[in-house]
């Protein structure tokens, strides 16, 4: 009754083609965005920025970057955290090492970095498939980990292993509260997202569709698989450099490389999946899960006022977190997203389903 | 040159323990296409029930003899993992069946989660250690031929003499009793295995509870060495680049592509390391599977990887 397209008819090409086409989805989206970026810093806690909204935000850009290469180009990544610490790194040197850099120019010029060695690591697709180039990835992962942790030139020799920026600013505006940080999250997070919807819904999209869908037909009929293959590692790699900037300057604002663990990549691999392959919102609905989860699960025992020691609780949420990651794969191994969707559809129908 | 061949046997022999692991990886993705990530979860599960039952049952049941110990903790341990098999199996798998590597993959690390906290619940999550009579005394060999010998660790040898045992008994029971045949029967084809009447739910509780007896030995001879400890569950990520060297589909592969790992992990962190600043076993390993799968991108051993339109 409330949703649905009767009556909206499409008059022009543009209007065909657009990202929303039912008004309602129009509307929703606005007043999305209304309530991030005016309602959220008027009404929202530090703590809530600080613990939630942030990592969420940063989160999400990067699974949206995992999506482009595992959701919509099938090329299954296990070393994500590897090209986030490349992007954070990257930029950080830049920071450092070139006087009066720019936030904004770092934090691309990190992306471009993570571009280059999110290529080299991603030639080996070529020719490995599947599992095997899962696994190989993971020769990413560890490199990287050990390249950040015992070549001191990267860290700028720091005596500790640990990095720290201070003095953010984006045209002369400070970055330095909970709200502005989310604030400048949210813009960067909001313009990969229609430039990665856009790109998902264009040509070269369409390509990493083929090639996913089945890589030999597709080349048959005419897609270059380098080039699909590369570009999906070249742009995936590049939003994943850009979030791990954002994750190491923004939310963290000293690291290690630590950081960027083998964890990392899984918890950003579980966001994906849970989330719903081969979705833009799908990323988001899955750094939603992720990022609320163990916070909802270590206060639980809090709230519930039952006294444990603080690791059971620690063993208990790694319990229950495995528990619901099966759960939610049994229940719908297309991802949340999947879920949303078949909500719409149903609510197209309602309330006269026949 | 005595050197060269401590480290030679000193790779060999961590090969052949990286092996041990890999082999519980290749039988579940043989029988089943799981690509079973919770292996070094299982590892650590396995270990501390033999490390905990071990110390519990002389208290519980007043004994003092440490072979009866060990030898009741495992048993016991055995039986826990038979059962988390039969769980594993009926809760995640057969409701999983049909859907993607990937989807398979990701329950699997939900599964590893789940069990890492599961067993430190249930045991503890301090340091333990297994006693189960390892010697830990150094051992010269080929004394003759050089000056002062061949140092090797005899609790090495000995466990790779039981790792080359473990490997014997499973080539024997995969190839000479009837429920090896229905487990080769289900990995060839599923089908037609599950058309001529093999149960294929019961064949995936029993590969499991096979990979578990691997994770049970490969539990006993880490912890022996290092302690029972949460980091005990990373050796399956020691595995992982053993697994995809020798082929996802391959026994003998696995054994092979561990010694390969072992040997280049140990001559690099020797020869190489020195130069490029140390601790570069762990990505030296997954270089040089990546070396390997450019060359044969189904692993030494897999089996080729036919696509078809």
């Amino acid at each position: 009754m409330l949703y649905r397209e009767n009556g909206q008819f499409k008059t022009s090409y543009a209007a065909d083609q657009q990202i929303f086409p039912i008004l309602q989805d129009r509307w929703a989206i606005g007043l999305l965005l209304l309530v991030a970026f005016v309602a959220m810093p008027l009404l929202g806690s530090e703590y809530f920025f600080r613990a939630i909204l942030i990592p969420f935000l940063i989160l999400a850009l990067a699974a949206l970057g995992l999506n482009i290469l595992v959701g919509y180009c099938g090329q299954i990544s296990l070393g994500t955290g590897a090209f986030m610490a490349v992007g954070a790194y990257a930029a950080y040197n830049f920071m450092v090492r070139i006087d009066g850099m720019p936030l904004i120019v770092a934090m691309l010029l990190g992306g471009l970095a993570a571009t280059v060695i999110g290529v080299l690591f991603g030639i080996p697709s070529l020719r490995i498939k599947g599992l095997y180039l899962a696994v190989a990835t993971l020769a990413a992962q560890f490199f990287t980990d050990w390249a950040f942790l015992r070549i001191g030139w990267f860290t700028n020799h720091s005596t500790s292993g640990s990095v720290s920026v201070a003095n953010l600013n984006v045209f002369g505006i400070p970055i330095e509260s909970p709200v502005s940080k989310y604030l400048f999250c949210l813009v960067v997070v909001c313009v990969f997202a229609l430039m990665a919807k856009n790109l998902t819904r264009s040509a070269i999209g369409r390509q990493w569709m083929a090639i996913r869908d089945m890589d030999v037909a597709a080349a048959v009929i005419g897609i270059r698989p380098v080039y699909a293959k590369l570009t999906a590692f070249a742009v995936s790699s590049f939003i994943v450099g850009v979030a791990g900037v954002l994750w190491a300057f923004v939310y963290l604002g000293a690291w290690e490389p630590a950081a960027f663990s083998i964890d990392r990549s899984f918890q950003l691999l579980f966001m994906v999946i849970i989330g719903g392959l081969g979705s833009i919102s799908g990323a988001f609905l899955g750094a939603a899960f992720m990022v609320l989860l163990p916070v909802v699960l270590d206060q639980l025992p809090h709230w519930l006022g039952i006294p444990i020691s603080t690791a059971t609780v620690s063993h208990l949420v790694h319990m229950i977190f495995g528990a619901l990651i099966v759960f939610f794969l049994i229940v719908e191994p297309h991802g949340l997203a999947k879920l949303w969707s078949v909500g719409k559809q149903k609510m197209r129908l309602w309330p006269f389903p026949h | 040159m005595g050197f060269f061949l401590e480290t030679l046997f000193g790779g060999l022999m961590a090969g052949m323990l990286y092996s041990l692991v890999a082999l519980g990886f290749v039988l579940i993705y043989k029988a089943s296409g799981v690509f079973n990530f919770a292996q070094g979860a299982m590892v650590l599960f396995a270990a501390l029930a033999m490390a905990r039952f071990a110390e519990w049952f002389p208290k519980w049941f007043g004994f003092e003899s440490l072979l009866l110990a060990n030898l009741l903790a495992f048993i016991a341990a055995m039986a826990m993992m038979v059962v988390l098999a039969w769980a594993i199996e009926r809760l995640c798998l057969s409701k999983l069946v049909n859907q993607e590597g990937i989807t398979l993959l990701m329950a699997t690390l939900g599964i590893a989660y789940f069990l890492d906290g599961f067993g430190q619940t249930l045991f503890g999550s301090d340091i333990y250690s297994i006693n189960v009579g390892m010697p830990k005394d150094p051992a010269f060999i080929l004394e003759g031929m050089f000056e002062g010998g061949v140092m090797v660790s005899k609790e090495d040898l000995v466990a790779a003499v039981i790792a080359a045992l473990l490997v014997i008994v499973l080539a024997l029971f995969f190839q000479k009793t009837k429920t090896g045949r229905a487990l080769r029967a289900v990995a060839d084809d599923h089908q037609a295995a599950q058309s001529i009447g093999i149960p294929l739910n019961t064949i995936w509780v029993i590969v499991w509870s096979v990979a578990g007896f691997a994770a049970l030995i490969a539990g006993i001879i880490w912890g022996s060495k290092l302690g029972v400890q949460f980091t005990l569950s990373l050796v399956a990520l020691k595995a992982l680049p053993v697994v995809i060297l020798g082929g996802l589909t391959s026994v003998p592969g696995a054994i092979i592509g561990g010694l390969i790992i072992g040997v280049g992990e140990k001559l690099s962190e020797i020869y190489i390391g020195p130069m490029l600043g140390g601790g570069i076993e762990i990505w030296f390993a997954y270089v040089l599977a990546l070396g390997f799968l450019l060359v044969r991108p189904q692993g030494l051993f897999g089996e080729k990887i036919i696509d078809r339109v």
